[in-house]
């Protein structure tokens, strides 16, 4: 596995696409930092950003690699190598390649401003570490659509939409469930559809983090008192990991029953 | 060296192998043959692992392969369509591929028997059709194992590779390997095979010998000899 991973991985840093992701956060960092000169606004915009971009990257990626990488695996198939180990490989290329781009590119305008010496470095750490944890959960995603789809226009539709449900819509239907429902107490269902969407949950962690959910008004008392204890963070880490496991076992499972 | 019962294996409703039966012995070269779309490339993916069968058994080296990998150290194969990554170079791809699967040093005969020391440090997807499959036979035969799969090996060659090619192929069989080799160039399966297997709608229809098979089509030649089958079962 770690053979695939390496090549897939070196593979991928000489891409393009790669640095133009790396010089993308790099830019990010330097205009929000020194132009700004706040650092939790600065942070509050990076979570935005970093919310909704990691996501969508990932997944676009993962498709695309996957699709682009069919003759790659074909050879790799025909070689004494065990199948979930190549597509383990591969997809630890990806995520591993795209959450160094982010790490790299967001971490170098940080140190370069001093943020070894600040206290936001745990809002920092944590906004990376989230940030990772996206982008393995929607590579792992892609994967599997794109693995259960051989058409390429189909498995790019679905990937896309399968972005835009978690990213946009599940805020929306969850939104109204809470208003159609506002007469009942919600704190448990808006504590649970939290946790069902990782992006969701990314961003309540980095919010409550920040200690801005004054902001969040009844609700946001209820998060503090979950989120806000390390109870709560270890829940949240637990589904966070849950994220990434179970997309990864869909893709063991599905590797080995695939013809090519 | 190869033996096969009951292959069945559908692609959605499409049925491609219905209960083939097929035992290659050791040494020689099997040709297998038939029309478009008789099983012929899903037959060697699945000996291969690459296709999972519905149902039956398939042995390579007397081990069944299901749920195996390491039996395919023994399989030297040569794809149909010689596609490769293509942002890495010739001599990246045969340096990783030896990295995978092993030690050799007959990379560097081949390189010079095919004449692909220009090539060396271009990438792949700038090579042309024939030269892509010199780089694809030379990543095939670097490694010395007992049985070797071809599938459609002439693609793409001019007349001097394709005469290395065939010396290449005899100078293998020479030390007792088994070659199994699809084409649809007739001249070229009868200069080179030993014996025929020819599928037709996901089954055998005939194996053996050349001349078996003129002697039961009472054809004087081995290209009207296949045409006489495909014509008579109205394919």
């Amino acid at each position: 596995m770690f053979k695939i991973l390496k090549y897939s991985f070196f593979d991928l840093m000489r891409s393009r696409w790669s640095y133009v992701y790396f010089a993308f956060y790099l830019l990010l960092g330097i205009v929000l930092l020194f132009l700004n000169n706040d650092l939790s606004k600065a942070v509050i915009t990076l979570m935005n950003v970093i919310i909704v971009l990691v996501p969508l990257i990932g997944t676009i990626f993962g498709v695309m690699y996957y699709y682009n990488s069919r003759e790659f695996t074909e050879l790799l198939l025909a070689q004494p190598l065990k199948r979930p180990s190549i597509f383990l490989g591969q997809y630890l290329g990806v995520a591993l390649s795209l959450s160094m781009s982010l790490i790299l590119g967001l971490g170098i305008p940080f140190i370069f401003y001093g943020l070894l010496k600040s206290n936001a470095i745990w809002d920092f750490s944590l906004l990376l570490i989230t940030g990772a944890f996206l982008t393995f959960i929607f590579t792992a995603l892609a994967f599997n659509i794109a693995m259960s789809n051989e058409n390429k226009i189909k498995g790019f539709g679905y990937a896309i939409l399968l972005w835009l449900f978690l990213a946009i819509i599940y805020d929306g239907l969850f939104l109204m469930t809470l208003i159609m429902f506002e007469d009942y107490p919600l704190d448990k269902v808006s504590l649970i559809g939290t946790m069902l969407n990782p992006i969701d949950l990314s961003r309540t962690l980095i919010l409550l983090k920040l200690d801005i959910s004054a902001l969040l008004g009844y609700t946001g008392a209820v998060f503090k008192q979950f989120f806000g204890t390390s109870f709560g963070l270890i829940i949240s880490f637990i589904m966070l990991i849950l994220w990434v496991i179970l997309p990864v076992l869909r893709i063991l499972f599905k590797s080995k029953r695939k013809d090519f | 060296m190869v033996s096969i019962q009951g292959l069945h294996k559908k692609f959605g409703k499409n049925k491609v192998l219905s209960g083939l039966d097929l035992e290659i012995e050791e040494g020689g070269i099997f040709a297998v043959l038939g029309p478009n779309g008789s099983g012929k490339t899903t037959l060697i993916k699945s000996i291969l692992g690459m296709v999972i069968p519905n149902k039956g058994e398939i042995s390579v080296l007397g081990k069944n392969i299901k749920n195996s990998s390491k039996y395919r150290n023994k399989i030297d194969y040569l794809p149909q369509i010689a596609n490769f990554p293509s942002n890495l170079k010739v001599k990246e791809l045969i340096k990783m591929i030896k990295d995978l699967r092993g030690k050799t040093a007959e990379d560097e005969s081949l390189i010079k028997l095919f004449k692909l020391e220009p090539f060396l440090n271009k990438k792949l997807n700038t090579l042309s059709g024939g030269t892509k499959q010199k780089v694809n036979i030379v990543l095939t035969f670097m490694f010395d194992s007992p049985l070797i799969i071809l599938d459609e090996p002439t693609t793409g060659l001019d007349p001097i590779s394709l005469i290395r090619l065939k010396t290449l192929i005899q100078t293998e069989k020479s030390k007792g390997k088994t070659i199994l080799i699809t084409s649809h160039i007739m001249s070229f399966v009868e200069e080179v095979s030993d014996e025929i297997v020819f599928l037709l709608e996901g089954n055998i229809y005939f194996k053996g010998s050349i001349s078996e098979l003129k002697q039961m089509t009472s054809q004087p030649d081995f290209e009207h000899a296949i045409a006489s089958i495909l014509t008579t079962n109205h394919v």
